[in-house]
Formats: structure tokens, sequence, C-alpha cells
């Protein structure tokens, strides 16, 4: 019988061809999906002409998303998205979004069926490690990697160790996936899992929907891991049934898999939770917020922009105003996410409350566009990151948050608790 | 290679919105991106920097998204070499992509202060301080990179391996 091994070193041994690997080892993988975007993919395109080679690996393991800056918010990124364009019709390469089709990458693509369980995707975006709640080996690289594999369709990786994360006992009410992760966050640091797979398991997992799941393997990054994974089960098989657009092997962790760490939470007693400036690792329970106030709530961002995240945060708005002076804005994340919630009231919810609609784009979250601060100005965001500057001006504030939170705290005008209301 | 300049100190956790702020983004022209590498934290930095200089941070150095803008930035900027006790990992990865030494040591990252003269030899990872003559090893530069670092960096080391393979199999 060959030797136990965690999911993460199942699906590097699956690609690299072995039987087996271990932590340390590197090895050279088979890639099925290699994503770029409108700031990363124009690097890689210049890379791949520089070498001479004329045509990319497999049409249809390419996936070109032009999310950051778009709709063109520039001339300058105008040209970058026309590069991708350009390109992808050179090539024929068949999932470049652009337009009425695009969405922000890491809830259109898995919305579309192109990350499955098992895979192993690359992505020249931090946060292409979402694709792990799906069971899939998926991690951010730079644009010169992502040419190299655009060329040969494969990379390389030095197998990690794993850190388990187990989360007990019973989520209260208002507690969600985005809880879980700025919590952990908040625990280990933003450096506590670096060069690290993280892997997300319990009996609160288990219970999680895919949407929480998203998120809390979105933000692993923000804790320095290379991936943040979750076991399939019956929910991540629900999730990919109707949409997989081919054949797929999901792995999971062997019961006496080796870990480097193991780190248990009981989850009974965890408070939403708030992400103070400037680092994620600043979380403390929303209770504890003090009165902060706010010129800006953002709702969206591949962290909690889809149509779940838009339910919680409609239910809450529903009748009522957001605070006076406050600016509300919504980023529905897809053309379906945004689609479902016109269909289903939500953008009517938003915009009677006093919110500001915007199309699909990443925008305010990387301070690109859509939602910038000015100096001294303050937000609450569903996003990753609350950086200096990172949404505006290098004197501006962000706070991350729930759409729970997000929502209450739209309505009071400071950062506040759903309990408030 | 030697790499020779003066230090300038951060601290931890240096992200990459920092090096690069995304709002410069909507450009990859590494010229563009050097006048703003590090603005946020000092808006006179890619003014100041003499070529070669050295950027002594804390641990986690370049955590935060993947953009390659950010050693990119870093390079023509003229900065010659990162020390930290530990980087994030796509920005170690980006920065042997593209030629941009870094060298990992706690003690280096510690001791060493601003505007003193340090020389790094990067075939051995030994790190003198001239201006108060301690010595520091950096954690050696793991065998691969070794080997990436001598074909060229990553492209040079894929296309000696696939660009015949690669163009006749595919014109076919």
């Amino acid at each position: 019988m060959s030797k136990p091994m965690t999911i993460a070193e199942k699906i590097l041994a699956a690609h690299a061809g072995l039987e087996s690997v271990e932590p340390g080892q590197l090895v050279q993988v088979d890639v099925d999906l290699a994503l770029g975007n409108d700031i990363t993919a124009p690097i890689a395109i210049r890379t791949f002409r520089e070498t001479g080679v004329t045509k990319v690996f497999h049409r249809e393991k390419i996936a070109l998303v032009s999310d950051h800056f778009v709709p063109n918010k520039d001339i300058k990124s105008a040209e970058q998205a026309k590069q991708l364009r350009d390109f992808a019709k050179e090539q024929g390469i068949l999932h470049h979004y652009d337009g009425g089709e695009t969405g922000v990458e890491h809830v259109l693509l898995p919305e579309k069926g192109l990350v499955l369980p098992g895979d192993v995707v690359i992505g020249a975006d931090s946060h292409t490690c979402t694709y792990g709640a799906l069971g899939a080996f998926a991690t951010g690289v730079g644009s010169t990697d992502l040419a190299a594999t655009m060329i040969t369709g494969k990379t390389w990786f030095k197998v990690p160790e794993t850190i388990k994360f187990v989360y007990k006992g019973k989520l209260k009410p208002w507690v969600c996936g985005k809880d879980l992760i700025l919590y952990t966050i908040g625990d280990i640091g933003v450096d506590g899992a670096l060069y690290m797979a993280m892997e997300f398991t319990g009996p609160v997992i288990d219970a999680l929907p895919m949407a929480d799941r998203f998120t809390m393997s979105n933000m692993a990054i923000e804790a320095g891991g290379k991936v943040g994974l979750i076991n399939p089960d019956e929910t991540t098989m629900a999730y990919v049934k109707e949409k997989a657009t081919r054949e797929f092997t999901p792995f999971k962790s062997d019961e006496d898999a080796q870990y480097a760490k193991v780190i248990e939470y009981d989850c009974s007693e965890l408070e939403p939770q708030v992400a103070f400036p400037h680092l994620p690792e600043n979380a403390r329970p929303v209770s504890e917020a003090g009165n902060v106030p706010l010129d800006q709530v953002v709702i969206g961002s591949c962290t909690n922009g889809r149509y779940e995240d838009l339910e919680i945060a409609a239910d809450i708005l529903k009748g009522r105003k957001v605070a006076k002076g406050l600016r509300l804005i919504v980023l529905p994340t897809t053309p379906k996410v945004y689609g479902d919630a016109l269909e289903n009231g939500l953008i009517k919810i938003f915009l009677e409350a006093g919110g500001v609609v915007g199309p699909p784009t990443c925008g305010p979250c990387l301070g690109g566009h859509m939602g910038i601060l000015a100096k001294g100005e303050r937000a609450l965001a569903t996003t990753n990151r609350n950086f200096v500057g990172r949404m505006g001006h290098p004197e501006s504030e962000v706070y991350l948050a729930s759409p729970a939170v997000a929502a209450a705290s739209a309505i009071l005008g400071r950062i506040a608790s759903p309990e408030e209301l | 290679m030697k790499i020779k300049g003066r230090a300038w100190k951060f601290g931890e956790n240096i992200d990459t919105d920092v090096i690069i702020p995304a709002r410069y983004l909507n450009t990859s022209d590494p010229e563009e991106l050097a006048k703003h590498c590090m603005e946020d934290a000092d808006p006179e930095f890619a003014k100041k920097i003499r070529p070669g200089d050295i950027i002594v941070a804390g641990k986690n150095f370049g955590c935060g998204s993947s953009r390659e803008h950010a050693p990119i930035a870093l390079k023509a900027a003229g900065i010659g070499a990162v020390i930290a006790p530990s980087f994030a990992r796509i920005f170690y990865r980006n920065a042997f992509n593209m030629g941009l030494p870094i060298f990992e040591s706690t003690e280096a990252a510690e001791a060493i202060n601003e505007g003193d003269e340090v020389e790094i030899d990067g075939d051995t990872g030994l790190i003198v301080n001239k201006t108060t003559g301690k010595k520091f090893n950096a954690q050696p530069i793991p065998g691969f990179m070794q080997e990436l670092i001598k074909q060229g960096g990553l492209i040079p080391y894929v296309l000696d391996q696939e660009k015949e393979k690669c163009n006749a199999e595919r014109s076919a």
C-alpha cells in the first residue's frame, strides 16, 4: 500500500506522474488550467513573444480574464485589455473573458466549470488559491511563470508541508466563512503559513456552503499560504456536477497523513470579525471595534462578491437606508451573479437603500477605480487586503469584514454588528 | 557576482502594494514603474537611491499580490538586492525569475543600519557590513534556483528544453 498523503501531496504526485511525493521535494507537474488577467497577462504575453515560440501549449487550458481595470478605466488599461483580446484571437484561446462576458476571475472560472476537484491550477494572481475550496491545488505565480506554462503546459513546485486546521463547534448567527478565515489569520499571522499548504477541516467546514468555503480558501494567501485546501465532499460535488466541462479525479487526505502542525479551534463562541488597518492579521471581534465612523462600504470582490454574499447583505438592507453621507458600493462579481441578483430583487433593495450598484470588476479592492478613497477616508470592505493605500490615498484606511457586518455598518454609518439593528 | 551599495531599511510585512501601488499597474514599463517604487512608504525613495543600493527589511517581504511589477520596479529603480529574514513565496519565486537577487538572513536584517555600506557575494551568500565590519551568512540559494540563475532565468531554462519540440509539434 502506498504511503499516506495529504490532499496537496496526492494532487502533486498525480500530476508529476509519481506514486508519492514528500514535503521539500521539487516536482514538475502538468497544469490543468493557467490563468492571467489584464494586469499580469500583458507581461506574460510579452515574455511569450520574446521567446520566439509561436503557439501556446493548449488553447483550452489557458484562461485570460480582463477584470481588474474593466470597464477600461483609462487609455493605458484599455491597451492592456486589448493585448489579451488580440492574443486570445491570435492563439484561438477559448476562455477569454471581456466586456459583458467578464467577471471577477476567481468567481467566474468555477462558475463556468473550468476549475475542478483534483486539478493543478496556476494563475498570475495571488488569489488563485480560491480554487482550493474545490479541492484543487491552485496557487498564484508571477507573469514569467505563467509565460513558461503557456509554452510548456507544466510548472515546478516544491511540495509544501501542510498545516491542518480543525474547526469545531456550532457557529452563532451571522458568523460565516469570512469570520473563520479572519480569525485564523489573526491567530497565526500574515506569515503564519508561509511556504505551506493550509487544509481546512472539521465539522464546521463540513457544514459550510460552497460560497463560504471559497472565501476561506481565497484568503489563504493572506497568511502566506501556498494553497488553502478543502477536501471535496457532497457539497463540492453538488456544486461541480452541473458545471463540469470535463472529466476530473478528486483527491482527499488520508486519515494518517503527516502534518507539520494541527491547529484546532472551538468556533461556538466566535463573533463576526473585523480586520483593522493595515494588515489582515489585525482581526478582532466586532463587539470590540469601538466607534469607527465610515465614509464608504464596499460589498464585492473574489472574496465576498458571490450571490450568497449579496443575498445576506440584501436581507439586512431591505427596507432600511444607508447612513447619510456614507457611500455604499455593491459590485456583483459575474454577469450571472448580477442577473440572479436582478431577477430576485436584490439590486432594487440596494438601490432603494441608497447604494450604488456597479459592474463586475475588481475595481476598488486594489485601489483601481470605482470607489477610490480620499486622504483620511475610511472604508469597510468585504475584500481581502487592508494594506496601506490599498483602496486609494496612502492615508486612507480599509477594514475587512463579512457581507453581514458590511451591510449593518452601511446602515449605522460606523463599524457595527447586524445584532445592533 | 558582487553586489555593493548603501542599505535602506524597511519594517516587517512590506507588501507589494507598498513596493508598487496598484494605481500604477496600468503599465508594465519598467522605467515607469521604477519612478513609483516604494512610494507609499517613502515618496522620495526612487530619487534617493543609487544603482546597487540594497533594501534591508523585516520578515515576510513582498507579501500580498503576485504582481511581477514589484521585483521589476525594484530592479529598474536600481536596487541591487534585498535582504530579509523571510520572503513571501510568490515574491521569492518572481524575484528569481526576474533576476533580482534576494537573501534570507535574520541576523543581517537586524544588524545592518540605514546608510551602512554593504557588500554581498552572490555566489557564497556572504554579506559584509563594510561600515561595521560585521559578516553574515545568508541562507544558501536552493540548488534548483541556482540552476535557474545559471541558465539566465526561468525562460531560457524552459526554452532550452522545449523550444524546438514545441514549434515542431505545433506547426505540424
